[in-house]
């Protein structure tokens, strides 16, 4: 790290010396070196602040904040089989977890089953593999669903796993209409960041724009779909653009559904956000202030949504996996410790915080343990819970909020003009974005321009380190009870489900009773994401880079 | 471009195999090794091994890419290097980058991946390896 003084820039009026490197944020945004009252002239607290619960939301969702309800320690999990992960789960509700979130293999975030042969070593790896109801009943055995909220990470087949959520509740004796909890089931940024597509955009947005009808007829206690910006961030993109493009997406989801004829107060109080909390500790405290303002204005002008629950971006958060490092592993805990702590200072309604070895593998239990304590040290011994919006009227945090607002607008303007979101999406242009401020950010870092203590700075040799090591065994458990049950289930019953299913497909008619049909059925996900295969066809994106 | 362009450039083919999405690591690479001067031929996402191999022939590769993070590297990496050797490719290096646990590096070098690159792996390190493994294309 540089530590020369460089003289004073008298042109700025600057009488001390500064260190001569970049006073930018991790985004690349230009700090000053001091904020006064000028810096934040002509805000209007009534207008643009107002206190926590009041229009435009700026300072908070609720009036009490944490003095009235502390947030959600929601800690994503999954790995190897579905009894595997019932027990991680029935270990995190023992230990204070609040509520439960799912990470799936990639063969079930990607319609496939555990025999295609593009599911060749990653049965099991990355979440746990869901490949019927069989294995959601497994998954959820001895869990109440009426006394858990469950968060599922699905996008591209959420409507799918909805339903076999649905159907284990069901057979819990709970009703659909008190279920609580989440699907992610936000595709505009899979095909935006995280790549997780199955069919074309259009029909995508149909099947989400049927569960959401489908969520607010019979589901009213449920988040119809967390829009996710956190994956826009993890593929490299701004504090701004990650804001930019997760908003626009929500624009993108409220238009569709009033384009199907809902009434935006219908559903629009049961659409929830998911943010990433990174490193730049004011920037991000910004960007959920920012968020919050700009989803409340754009609700009521653009939608004109008249109920306030319409108007509150209410969200989910997680610290930045991307920032977490290989090297000198323990030092992540103090990275998510930052990172969670801006989520708090920021407001937010639920928290992940990551554990420390999660760059070399899947966390050990151990590691979560740690990363659950880290949420419990910032809600009981910090103190920051106790008052709301703590940071308010600061003069560099409210520039921030204001500065980044102003950028996330101007992408608004910029994706209005090329129609839409999905238009947008299908032209490659928040992709093109994301990808260039990628390679600005790890250019900035071979430069070290910015300093990632432990990676291109600051390092040393270490000691081997313990991990959670997965096998291949889950694959063969895996394909082993999806060929049994193929065998004993009732085979007629689920080609005529996947027919129906198909037929939904090719019609209007809401797509989630033939799911929820060809679940109950058994059909396999992979054979209802084929049987959409054949009427929709598969998105292929144009390699570019 | 034209053959003479060409010519004497080192033609890596960088591939997302599996069913994982994130790319941004194989595109930041693809990018410098570029930047660098290497021609670069980006399969795009979920090529099986198969696809991969042909991509390699097709473009006559010095070297292959492998960005894995999903912990499918130890059967995708020994059917890409079986097939290498099957097609008479054996001399094609091959290059892996992600989140690989440590034990399963010396696995990987034994099935005849060149090098692995972990989290936080300089471009300028990826550029140097890949220059010294192919000496004179």
């Amino acid at each position: 790290m540089k530590k020369v003084l460089e003289p004073a820039d008298k042109a700025a009026g600057r009488t001390k010396e500064h260190r001569s490197v970049p006073f930018t944020t991790i985004s690349g945004r230009p700090i000053e070196p001091l904020y006064k009252p000028e810096s934040v002239a002509g805000m209007d607290y009534a207008r643009d602040l107002a206190n926590p619960g009041q229009f435009p939301y700026t300072r908070g969702v609720h009036e009490t904040m944490y003095r009235g309800k502390m947030w959600t320690m929601r800690q994503f999990a999954g790995f190897g089989s579905a009894a595997q992960t019932n027990a991680r789960f029935k270990y995190l509700l023992e230990h204070g977890v609040h509520g439960l979130s799912v990470a799936f293999d990639l063969p079930t975030l990607m319609g496939r089953d555990p025999d295609h042969p593009l599911s060749l070593g990653e049965v099991g790896k990355c979440g746990v593999a869901i490949t019927s109801l069989a294995d959601m009943e497994t998954l959820f055995e001895g869990i109440p669903l009426d006394d858990v909220s469950t968060s599922m990470t699905i996008n591209s087949p959420a409507a799918m796993l909805l339903a076999m959520y649905v159907i284990v509740g069901e057979k819990q004796g709970v009703p659909p209409e008190q279920l609580t909890g989440t699907v992610q089931a936000d595709i505009l940024k899979e095909f935006i960041a995280q790549k997780e597509y199955i069919f074309p955009p259009r029909p995508s947005m149909r099947v989400i724009v049927d569960m959401i009808r489908y969520c607010t007829e019979h589901m009213p206690k449920w988040n119809s779909i967390s829009i996710s910006g956190y994956h826009i961030r993890e593929a490299g993109s701004t504090a701004a653009q990650e804001l930019a493009f997760t908003l626009r997406d929500g624009i993108e989801y409220v238009q569709w559904c009033v384009d199907a004829g809902m009434d935006v107060d219908s559903f629009a109080p049961r659409l929830s956000f998911f943010f990433n909390s990174h490193s730049d500790f004011f920037e991000e405290i910004a960007k959920f202030r920012a968020a919050r303002r700009i989803w409340a204005r754009t609700m009521k002008d653009r939608f004109g949504a008249k109920n306030p629950r319409s108007l509150m971006c209410r969200f989910h958060t997680q610290t930045a996996g991307v920032s977490l490092t290989a090297q000198q592993p323990y030092n992540n805990v103090v990275r998510t410790a930052l990172q969670a702590l801006a989520a708090v200072l920021g407001g937010t309604q639920s928290l992940h915080t990551n554990s420390l070895d999660e760059a070399l593998a899947l966390p050990t239990e151990e590691a979560v343990t740690i990363a659950l304590r880290t949420q419990q040290i910032i809600a009981h011994e910090s103190g920051v819970v106790n008052t709301s919006d703590p940071l308010g009227g600061s003069y560099f945090v409210e520039k921030l909020t204001n500065d980044i607002e102003a950028e996330a607008l101007e992408y608004f303007r910029k994706i209005d003009a090329l129609g839409g979101m999905v238009a947008a999406v299908e032209r490659g242009f928040p992709q093109r974005e994301i990808q260039e401020a990628a390679f600005q950010f790890q250019k900035a870092v071979e430069r070290k321009e910015k300093v990632i203590v432990g990676v291109n700075d600051y390092v040393m040799d270490e000691k081997p380190f313990s991990i959670l090591y997965i096998d291949e065994s889950v694959a063969e458990e895996q394909t082993a009870r999806v060929a049994a049950l193929r065998a004993t289930r009732d085979n007629e019953k689920v080609r005529a489900a996947l027919a129906g299913l198909q037929e939904a497909a090719r019609g209007t008619a809401n797509i989630m009773y033939p799911i929820l049909d060809a679940s109950r059925a058994y059909a396999t996900l992979g054979e209802m994401c084929d049987a959409l295969r054949e009427v929709w066809g598969e998105y292929e994106e144009p390699p570019v880079f | 471009m034209s053959a003479e362009a060409t010519q004497g450039k080192i033609r890596v083919v960088m591939a997302k195999p599996g069913l994982d999405g994130h790319d941004r690591g194989a595109k930041v690479v693809a990018r410098a090794l570029r930047d660098a001067g290497m021609e670069v031929i980006y399969t795009g996402l979920r090529q099986s091994p198969e696809q991969i191999v042909a991509a390699a022939a097709q473009e006559d590769a010095h070297v292959v890419g492998l960005s894995i993070l999903s912990g499918a590297h130890l059967p995708i990496c020994r059917r890409i290097l079986e097939l290498l050797k099957e097609k008479d490719m054996a001399s094609v290096k091959v290059f892996v980058g992600g989140i690989i646990p440590a034990q399963d590096i010396p696995v990987l070098k034994e099935i005849g991946v060149a090098e692995v690159f972990l989290p936080g792996a300089s471009t300028q390190d990826v550029i140097r390896l890949i220059q010294s493994a192919v000496p004179a294309a």
